[in-house]
């Protein structure tokens, strides 16, 4: 029997130079690459399940507090600097690459209420339990030098919270009323007020600059424009909101962390229903934060999980918790997108990723092209019930789990009583009130 | 009815009043109005007069009870209407606003009016914010979005705005700087000097103009012949360049004619540069046939027509670069001059050329036999006479003087290619063409007789027609050469043969031996001095240089067999056999009677037979070895109905199994998800593959983008406003209209 060889034109293989890319030559012909869809989908499912392997979101754990972290600022020049204020008046500065604390000063008598950091990110203020207003260096004091603030400027009432104006030397506070303070003086420029409230938050929008919106003790949201002598309008809701964030990248847009274990993204020209309810806390929620592209927001909760949500989806994608975090009373999204920081009630501060199977450091191209490739793979398989099911899982505590269950118990059962109802009253009697109205009590103009 | 009596009296009174103006009636309707303000039951409250000025003044104190008393308007302006020195048209509006009656509307209360602002101003914001609305739409919409979103341009930043930021600090560089300030050097901007500026300031508009035209003009030029020659340079085909060469060689020539007659100097000079490619063509390795690429072709000449015909070329090339421009007079003058005897002739080169052939046959002058060469052309080659027809003619006149012996071996060459012409039909065809060899040779004897005739002339003409008889020359050799290297490569094959034919003739000369006593002894060493010395000099004296002779490196030769034809034959028989030879491999299992044993066996799991439902003991006796009675048993039989037709019913070679896999739909997706709106939009989602497996690598590339980019370690500055202006779809007027309506509203409103 003849021995055949295959035998081809080196041409066709052989690069010209050693500097040529290798010549891989294919054959796109559909007919030779059969089962493209059933090949892709073992792709995808092992893409899913090995993004779950790789989950491991947790980095670091920052401890010093003496109390509960009750405050937190991001530096806004500085991606390896934090700030944060504990229940006990202390102030520490975090250097968050090498997980240490590099400076504490003791701010307030008791608790440090809010803190923001200048857009120049030369000095930072806070705000505290004394009623007063502090500005301090974010250098450290020299070698000699007491530890003084810059400025202290002496309130009626106790602030509750605080923001700074994006870009100019303008800053808001709340407590009994919304101020809005120029650095230079010391009395309030503007004060807003709307009724007998407090307010427990105050942001301006970073976007469109000079507007602001506060969460008021009265179960309502309201929203200001610096250069009015009055509030612009505002939406009472069925419980309170504890904070409220803008979207950086979104002018109108903000969400609200409200009591009843939801959190509300409201558009600003229509306050009349939500743009959309973000469910899945079992418990209050105490705080939010953006992230700076906008696309997702982290939500603290006082069910002791941090949760992130896409800004245009109703559940959150992922949920954070350990055994030995408490309540989270703040949390921040770092400004390269990268990473999540926790302040919670255990004094600790904890540092996440913000994709939790993320591999971090600088990538090979390939890893690169092979991280893209499987993403969008998880993406048009995200309905394949396998690996939706995969993709969806996450362990939780065994009280939160139980806790949702329960919610979910309860939800029916109000929706089959709704239904119930409905059903045995005359038509048109009873009208379909959606979840996104149902939180809204009116909008006062 | 009783009121409006008095109303109706009360008015005819007033009229009275009027015309009569008596105090009775006044009297009495004093008296009467008291009784119409009795009538209503209520007792009105008298006011007291305000009589001295306080600080705190209610409205409600003003005293308004007396008709007589209560001022008029009208009293107030009697005066004005008397002084001259107002105007008439104040006197007018008084007098319009004195007849008008209507009241003054109260103003708002303090919250619906506080509520109105509010209103507004929220109107105003959020018109104000509305602007962002496109540009949000459009990155909620984007294939992909990078951030930071006003991402500074990588590279190079010019020098000014690096330098502008930037002090001296250390005592070299203040150093340095107060040395440029202090000659007036630019330091922050580079590009120009004081004086240059000054300069540049003195040009006037138009000629800058005019030259900068002109400049960017040259510049376009520029670039176009750039980008043409860029163009040219990247074509791979190795014709296109050939022809390309050839064209400009052509121009060349032409070019030079011109120049020998207007620019002697120069021509020889060019004619220097020639020479000098020459030489370094001859010293390179270039188009020798040693490079990968020939190696390469030289492999694939054997199926390949076009390798082969490359190698030819290549050859070809070879032959032409490195022919050495002489004047065959000079050459013969220098060469009767010399005479040297111990010079080897060009025989003996030839020889040595086929040094690496196997038979040592083949190096004599054997294969130069006259009727050889008219009988079989494929012999010519065996040599590889590639210097042309110039010295196939001399060495035709030469055979006359060989001798004997080699007639002899002659012969027995001449019998020995007689039966490998009856043994191989397949010979290679004739490809020497005698006739253009006769003309290249009356070309060249042109060229000699131009030659003398031209003595005359100057050096430099002379070495020109030499270039020109050698291109001429050349061409002429090119054509035998081809025909060479077309034998050449089929000249593999006939040497194996031919080393076959040595032992036969071993042999037949064992006949011979007794006349020729030398010649069992090794050919290779014998017959080259005895020719060689033979021919040598008198062929020496008739023939040119010949580059073959000069050269210090030959250019190797290639031997490519031929594709066997005979195989072709067997590898038919072999493909035929393939199907057997399956056959023979699997003759142990009857797969397909197997399979369909298999189908049938399905086929019949489905229909059940007859189904016996009789139950023992029902109706009569039961027990063992009891049978239920034969009409029982028919009664309660019961036909089961067909299944349905199979689906492989009318597919002999398939077996399509129709039981539900519970496996599989685990997998499956069964309701359609959301963004879709009917399932062929879904399945034509999942069927487009992502993967390179299936996709070019720039359209994976393309798929597979991220939604969102973020660099490592860089802030992401919330949206600026900057954001807006870049925006496309807010033109810069509109901009302003938003802006210009918005504090017109506001002032309205209030």
């Amino acid at each position: 029997m003849k021995v055949k060889v295959l035998s081809r034109n080196p041409d066709d293989y052989v690069r010209e130079t050693k500097l040529d890319i290798q010549r891989v030559p294919r054959n796109y012909d559909p007919s030779l690459h059969p089962f493209e869809v059933s090949r892709e989908y073992t792709r995808a499912l092992n893409a899913t399940k090995l993004e779950r392997v790789f989950a491991k979101p947790f980095l670091a754990s920052l401890d010093g507090h003496r109390d509960g972290v009750n405050c937190m600022a991001k530096h806004t020049k500085s991606l390896s600097t934090l700030l944060s204020g504990s229940c006990d008046g202390e102030v520490k500065m975090w250097n968050l690459t090498k997980h240490e604390c590099v400076r504490t000063l003791q701010a307030h008598e008791g608790f440090v209420r809010g803190m923001v950091v200048r857009y120049c990110g030369t000095s930072f203020f806070t705000v505290g339990d004394d009623k007063t207003i502090k500005q301090w260096k974010m250098e450290a004091p020299g070698y000699g030098e007491a530890e003084e603030p810059l400025n202290t400027i002496l309130g009626k009432t106790v602030f509750t919270g605080l923001d700074h104006h994006q870009k100019e030397a303008v800053f808001a506070t709340c407590g009994q009323q919304v101020d809005i303070w120029d650095e230079q003086r010391s009395s309030p420029i503007r004060s807003f007020t709307w009724g007998v409230d407090s307010f427990s938050s105050v942001r301006f929008n970073p976007v469109e600059t000079e507007l602001l919106a506060s969460c008021a003790s009265d179960r309502s949201i309201v929203l200001y424009d610096m250069r009015e002598s009055a509030p612009l309008k505002k939406v009472i809701m069925t419980m309170r909101s504890n904070t409220l964030c803008w979207n950086p990248m979104e002018a109108y847009h903000f969400t609200c962390a409200n009591e009843d274990y939801n959190l509300y993204t409201y558009d600003m020209r229509n306050l009349d229903r939500p743009f959309m309810v973000h469910m899945d806390h079992v418990s209050a929620v105490l705080d939010v934060d953006y992230s700076p592209t906008g696309r997702e927001f982290v939500s603290a909760s006082f069910d002791k999980t941090i949760r992130i949500f896409q800004n245009d989806g109703g559940h959150s994608r992922e949920v954070y918790h350990t055994k030995r975090m408490q309540h989270v009373i703040c949390v921040k999204w770092s400004a390269d997108n990268k990473y999540i920081l926790s302040g919670s009630d255990e004094m600790n501060i904890r540092l996440w990723k913000a994709n939790a199977a993320e591999k971090l450091g600088v990538l090979a191209p390939r890893e690169k092209q092979a991280i893209n490739y499987n993403q969008k793979l998880k993406e048009k398989f995200q309905h394949h019930p396998q690996v939706r099911r995969i993709a969806h899982h996450r362990h939780l505590p065994k009280n939160i789990y139980h806790q949702t269950k329960e919610l979910r118990i309860m939800k029916e059962a109000r929706k089959r009583k709704e239904r119930n109802v409905r059903k045995h009253s005359r038509p048109g009697t009873v009208s379909v009130v959606s979840e996104k109205e149902k939180h809204v009590v009116t909008v006062v103009k | 009815i009783h009121i409006s009596f008095f109303v109706f009296d009360l008015k005819g009174a007033d009229e009275d009043m009027s015309k009569e103006e008596d105090g009775e009636d006044e009297r009495k309707r004093q008296h009467l109005l008291e009784a119409i303000s009795a009538l209503g039951g209520k007792r009105r409250k008298t006011l007291r007069e305000r009589s001295e000025a306080a600080v705190q003044m209610s409205e409600f104190m003003v005293n308004a009870e007396d008709e007589s008393e209560r001022v008029e308007l009208s009293d107030l302006i009697q005066i004005i209407e008397k002084t001259s020195t107002v105007p008439a048209k104040t006197k007018k509006q008084l007098n319009n606003l004195q007849r008008s009656k209507k009241t003054i509307e109260c103003p708002l209360s303090k919250q619906e009016s506080e509520r109105i602002r509010r209103d507004v101003a929220f109107q105003k914001a959020a018109t104000d914010i509305s602007r962002w609305k496109s540009i949000i739409s459009q990155n909620q919409r984007a294939e992909q979005l990078v951030f930071p979103l006003n991402q500074e341009p990588s590279g190079p930043k010019p020098m000014e705005r690096v330098v502008t930021g930037w002090k001296a600090q250390t005592p070299l560089e203040q150093e340095i700087f107060a040395l440029l300030s202090a000659n007036k050097q630019p330091i922050n901007d580079p590009i120009l000097t004081p004086t240059e500026q000054a300069s540049v300031r003195a040009m006037s508009l138009e000629d800058a103009k005019v030259h900068r035209a002109e400049l960017q003009k040259a510049r376009a030029l520029q670039s176009y012949y750039e980008a043409q020659a860029r163009r040219e340079k990247k074509i791979k085909s190795k014709k296109f360049h050939k022809v390309q060469n050839k064209a400009k060689r052509k121009e060349f020539l032409k070019q030079f004619d011109e120049m020998v007659k207007t620019d002697p100097a120069a021509a020889l000079e060019e004619l220097n540069k020639m020479e000098v490619a020459r030489m370094q063509e001859r010293m390179s390795l270039k188009h020798q046939n040693s490079g990968k690429w020939a190696k390469s072709k030289a492999i694939m000449a054997k199926y390949n027509e076009g390798a082969r015909k490359a190698m030819q070329q290549q050859l070809e090339l070879n032959k032409h670069l490195s022919q050495k421009l002489v004047t065959s007079l000079n050459d013969d003058e220098e060469e009767e001059e010399v005479g040297d005897p111990e010079l080897l002739p060009d025989f003996v080169n030839d020889a040595e050329q086929e040094m690496d052939s196997s038979n040592p046959w083949m190096r004599g002058r054997l294969s130069q036999d006259p009727t050889e060469e008219e009988e079989n052309g494929d012999t010519v080659g065996l040599t590889t006479e590639q210097s042309g027809g110039v010295e196939y003619i001399a060495e035709e006149e030469e055979k006359v003087e060989e001798t004997e012996d080699n007639v002899i071996l002659r012969e027995f060459d001449s019998r020995r290619k007689l039966r490998q012409a009856l043994e191989t039909d397949t010979a290679a065809e004739m490809s020497v063409d005698e006739e253009e060899e006769e003309e290249s040779k009356a070309a060249a004897e042109d060229g000699d007789a131009s030659d003398k005739e031209e003595e005359g002339l100057s050096e430099f003409t002379n070495l020109f027609h030499e270039i020109v008889e050698g291109q001429s020359r050349v061409e002429g050799a090119g054509d035998a050469g081809r025909a060479d290297t077309s034998t050449q490569l089929e000249a593999g094959v006939i040497r194996i043969r031919t080393l076959r034919d040595v032992e036969l003739l071993t042999q037949d000369s064992s006949a011979t031996d007794k006349l020729h006593g030398e010649f069992p002894k090794p050919l290779s060493t014998e017959n080259l001095p005895s020719t060689t010395q033979k021919a040598g000099k008198s062929r020496k004296r008739k023939k040119k240089i010949q580059l073959k002779e000069v050269l210090t490196k030959e250019t190797k030769v290639m031997k490519v067999l031929l594709a066997p034809t005979v195989e072709a034959s067997e590898e038919l028989e072999e493909k035929l056999d393939q199907r057997g030879l399956i056959k023979e491999a699997f003759a142990g299992d009857d797969v397909i009677s197997e399979f369909l044993k298999d189908k049938r066996k399905r086929e019949n799991v489905g229909t059940s037979k007859i189904l016996d439902l009789t139950l023992p003991g029902w109706g009569e006796w039961g027990g063992t070895g009891l049978k239920p009675s034969r009409s029982k048993r028919r009664r309660f039989r019961v036909k089961n109905a067909p299944p349905p037709p199979r689906k492989d019913q009318h597919l002999p070679s398939v077996i399509i199994s129709e039981k539900r896999n519970s496996f599989v739909s685990l997998h499956q997706v069964n309701s359609l998800p959301f963004p879709f709106e009917n399932h062929t939009q879904f399945e034509s989602t999942i069927c487009s593959p992502l993967g390179r497996t299936w996709n070019t690598e720039q359209t994976v590339k393309k798929i597979t983008k991220p939604k969102v980019v973020t660099r490592l370690g860089t802030i992401i500055e919330p949206m600026a406003q900057e954001e807006l202006v870049k925006d496309p779809h807010i033109s810069s007027q509109d901009l302003q209209v938003v802006l210009q309506v918005l504090p017109w509203k506001r002032l309205t409103a209030k």
